[in-house]
């Protein structure tokens, strides 16, 4: 056998034990990566940022656990960020793995910032059918969550005493890691109008470009990438802190360079294999 | 890190690697691990499902005296009848109902945002004199190519077939970045693992000596 036959023919657990290894030694052997940020991350950014104390934000967050490692990092700068600029958030999942996820994240970042539940933010909870529950949501909240996620009706705490619909919030966010974000461009965009950013996994980021082109959404933060940019971007803004472990997207990315470098040297040695193998016929 | 902790990590990080024990071959350790996965993920879902929507929306409902929350009930329970090959013909109504409320909502909305509305976006101003216009003339050429390699009333021949090249070429394009973001993701997913096994094991040190 040839050496361009063996490369082509190379059994795939090698490449998995050099990425592999390629990881744990970045991992435990890491280095500083410059970040250059996207506009779309940044502009989601700036909007957070020019929100004003009081305002309210929509954060939608559709993502279960095997997501949680580029998603989670989203949700925790912005909710810190809106929590620091004593912006309101109303918070719901439309995902049935993550409502758990959820009550992490905020009820974690309102103990830092000692924001109270029912005054600084409402969590509304998960309901099934996430196309029927924003249609009804653009009508009035309390249609689809006539209670929050802890059983308080929905009148009864102060925050929601002026909510009604999707015209009450200045912007939702959609950090999504399945089909939920179709069904927020689709209602509550489509529908209702709402202005309305999407966080995304890495895998959904190239579908959701055309919906940025078009102006459908004002801002995309895709991936763990995009994670690390909005990080970046609330370090810069003083809304996180390297010293409190608050950047969890940003560990990531020496891993992604070093691992990214190996699997397009493979990508280059797979294709010079089979090109000069078909050359050799 | 309290003991509590510490050793619910370890049951996490045990499982972790387990799963990916699965890259060498498949063994008993990932098939544990993946069945724990399904059946937890079910049974959360399950509980989820029962507190956020049968209680609120169903049986709340019918316990304050709004009885006309039966009719949703009984539709739903005629769902069950797909088990039964003799029965299965009650679920009719029930999905029809589904299917033809589902597809009356998202039709609609669907042609406005996935068709008339990126139509629009690329009704763009063009010219050569600065880079926005230029890309905006990029957009144009590349839709309208792409759009030609799927006419298949016509061979792809003459000029014709050259615009339909030109459009695979751009379809690869966009599936290269697809691709990349995909390989992203899926590294960011293993980096992140690895990193919790870092850390588990750094704490892990620090806590037995």
């Amino acid at each position: 056998m040839t050496f361009y036959e063996r490369m082509m023919n190379l059994d795939r657990r090698w490449v998995y034990l050099v990425i592999g290894v390629v990881v744990v030694v970045t991992a435990i052997w890491s280095f500083a990566v410059p970040l250059y940020v996207t506009p779309e991350a940044r502009s989601v950014y700036d909007f957070v940022d020019g929100l004003v104390p009081g305002e309210v934000l929509m954060i939608g967050v559709d993502y279960a656990p095997e997501v949680m490692a580029e998603l989670h990092p989203m949700s925790y700068a912005i909710t810190r960020q809106c929590f620091a600029k004593d912006v309101k958030l109303l918070l719901c999942c439309l995902h049935q793995n993550g409502p758990g996820m959820v009550e992490q994240v905020v009820a974690q970042v309102a103990e830092e910032y000692g924001k109270v539940n029912g005054v600084d933010y409402v969590y509304l909870g998960y309901k099934p059918y996430p196309g029927i529950t924003i249609l009804a949501m653009g009508q009035n909240f309390r249609i689809p969550f006539p209670e929050d996620y802890y059983g308080t009706p929905l009148d009864s705490l102060p925050m929601m005493r002026n909510m009604t619909n999707f015209d009450n919030v200045k912007a939702i966010i959609n950090i999504s890691g399945g089909s939920g974000t179709e069904y927020w461009i689709n209602y509550a965009n489509g529908r209702y109008n709402a202005k309305l950013a999407i966080g995304v996994t890495g895998v959904m980021t190239a579908d959701y470009y055309p919906f940025l082109q078009s102006g459908q959404i004002f801002g995309l933060i895709g991936g763990m990438k995009g994670a690390a940019e909005y990080e970046y971007l609330a370090e810069k803004g003083g809304y996180i802190t390297r010293e409190k472990d608050q950047l969890w997207a940003s560990k990531s990315m020496p891993i992604q360079t070093t691992t990214h470098i190996v699997i397009i040297l493979f990508i280059v040695i797979g294709n010079v294999g089979y090109f000069m193998s078909k050359r050799k016929k | 890190m309290g003991t509590a902790e510490l050793i619910w990590n370890g049951v996490a990080a045990l499982l972790v690697l387990c799963i990916y024990s699965f890259l060498y071959k498949d063994n008993p350790f990932y098939k544990f691990a993946e069945h724990l996965v399904v059946g937890v993920s079910a049974g959360y879902f399950a509980m989820i499902l029962y507190y956020n929507a049968f209680l609120p929306k169903l049986i709340n409902p019918l316990r304050a005296g709004q009885y006309w929350y039966i009719i949703p009930g009984i539709l739903g329970l005629l769902m069950w009848a797909r088990f039964s090959k003799k029965w299965q013909w009650l679920s009719r109504p029930t999905l029809g109902f589904v299917i033809g409320s589902g597809a009356g909502l998202a039709i609609p909305l669907y042609l406005q945002n996935y068709v008339i509305r990126q139509l629009s976006a690329t009704m763009l101003p063009v010219g050569f004199t600065s880079w926005p216009l230029i890309t905006n003339v990029m957009i144009i050429i590349m839709v309208f190519c792409a759009l030609t390699y799927f006419y298949f009333s016509k061979q792809h021949t003459g000029a014709f077939g050259v615009a339909a090249k030109f459009g695979i070429w751009t379809l690869m394009v966009g599936f290269g970045a697809g691709f990349g973001m995909t390989v992203m993701g899926r590294v960011a997913l293993l980096a992140e693992r690895v990193i919790f096994l870092r850390d588990y094991m750094v704490q892990l040190w620090g806590a037995l000596f």
